[in-house]
């Protein structure tokens, strides 16, 4: 699992689409909106949590398929394939490997809608817990949807595509999560929080028992 | 001499169109096979086949004493496959990405230097990204990647694809040597003269099947 992990993130490093690319279009994103509905501050506060977790999406989104482009690249996907590397351990390495990046872009993001958006955090611990819990969602929920769409032509299209309505229930939780974090609106945020640690478990599980075929397949 | 691929009546069909179409070939411990054909006469399948990557739909089919039709992952750890394309991750260095080659197929990454140096990669090149490498660097990489996971069964489409004279000879040596230590090597070439050399046996491949076969009694 580690190797596999170490071998993107070292890709990553130099390849530097992450920090180059990726954060600066999400953050540009927040920025776009922030100066959209600026005349508006308290709709800005409201939605502060959901535009936060849009921009993850986005960026997340380019991240999951960067992610699996480096594998199909010059036919990398047969070399895993003939790899001694277990079918789980290559899910879980890719997986970690997403984690890190997405949360290096959420901290970027954090600071951003904070600023931006005139909001302040009332419970931390909800706001650590949710984006916690949001980004796994988000990474196995992407090595798994990754993977289905890596072999096509069409990926690059399809992906968002698939992953989108996968990921809506990640989208609303998560937003649901920071309105009660950040203190726009009392309601059941351990709740919102607990349910993206749920979706996390069930795509890990799922992602353990079908990962091998699926990239066998594709 | 043991059987390291034996294929009996083999079918194999890729989206509706068969691609391997009856084929019989046994290679034994050791053979350096030389495939040769037209494109499109399935070579290339016949080496996917031969890797677990490609399945097999009718007939019999094992590779290192493992059935094709029953598990073709399983023979894979033993395999090298170098395929078109190199398998190479461009923004890693050339150590970095053979070290995890070697991991990832459960290899000791020390040997990297030595593969580095088998076959004649300066060393000052060692730590550079792979992506601003030349061709024929690339594929000398490629080489080493497989050289350091000590395959028992080398599979190689056109080897010899961007090598210049020098290091097609050091990649014949290579594979000499790694057949005489028991390695069984069968390769894709349509550079007939360049490997006349080193290949124990030739077949000819045309519609998916084997026509012509110098080793056949």
């Amino acid at each position: 699992m580690f190797l596999v992990a170490r071998k993107d993130l070292r890709v990553e490093r130099r390849a530097k689409i992450a920090l180059g690319q990726v954060a600066p279009l999400a953050l540009l994103i927040l920025m776009v909106f922030a100066f959209a509905l600026d005349a508006n501050t308290s709709l800005l506060e409201r939605g502060a949590g959901g535009l936060y977790w849009l921009a993850v999406l986005y960026g997340g989104t380019l991240l999951i398929q960067r992610s699996f482009d480096v594998e199909t690249d010059d036919g990398n996907m047969d070399a895993l394939r003939m790899s001694a590397i277990g079918m789980p351990s290559l899910f879980l390495g890719k997986a970690l490997a997403l984690f890190v990046q997405i949360t290096v872009l959420e901290l970027i993001l954090g600071p951003g809608i904070l600023l931006l958006y005139n909001v302040g955090v009332v419970d931390w611990a909800l706001l650590f817990a949710a984006a916690i819990a949001g980004t796994l969602a988000f990474s196995v929920c992407g090595v798994l949807w990754g993977v289905m769409s890596a072999g096509l032509r069409v990926r690059a299209t399809l992906l968002p595509l698939l992953l989108v309505p996968v990921l809506a229930p990640v989208l609303l939780a998560g937003s649901r999560a920071f309105e009660t974090a950040l203190g726009v609106r009392a309601g059941a945020g351990w709740t919102w929080a607990g349910l993206m640690f749920v979706i996390a478990a069930v795509h890990t599980a799922l992602g353990l028992g079908a990962f091998g075929f699926l990239l066998e397949e594709g | 001499m043991s059987v390291v691929v034996e294929f009996e009546r083999v079918i194999s069909v890729v989206g509706s169109f068969p691609v391997l179409t009856g084929l019989d070939l046994r290679v034994d411990q050791g053979e350096i096979l030389h495939v040769r054909g037209e494109n499109g006469a399935g070579k290339t399948s016949l080496l996917r086949a031969c890797a677990g990557l490609l399945s097999v739909s009718s007939g019999n089919a094992s590779v290192l004493g493992f059935d094709m039709r029953v598990d073709r992952r399983a023979p894979r750890r033993y395999i090298g496959l170098l395929g078109h394309e190199n398998n190479l991750y461009r923004d890693l260095g050339v150590s970095e990405h053979i070290e995890f080659r070697a991991a990832s197929v459960g290899a000791r990454a020390s040997d990297t230097a030595a593969a580095l140096e088998q076959v004649g990669f300066p060393q000052q090149l060692w730590t550079v990204p792979i992506g601003s490498l030349s061709a024929g660097q690339r594929r000398k990489v490629a080489i080493a990647s497989l050289l350091v996971g000590r395959p028992r069964l080398w599979l190689l489409d056109e080897p010899h694809a961007a090598l210049d004279t020098e290091s097609r000879k050091n990649l014949d040596g290579i594979l000499t040597e790694a057949s005489t230590s028991g390695a069984t090597i069968i390769f894709v070439s349509h550079e007939s003269p360049a490997t006349k050399d080193i290949a124990s046996r030739v077949v000819t491949m045309d519609g998916g099947r084997i026509m012509e076969d110098s080793g056949a009694d």
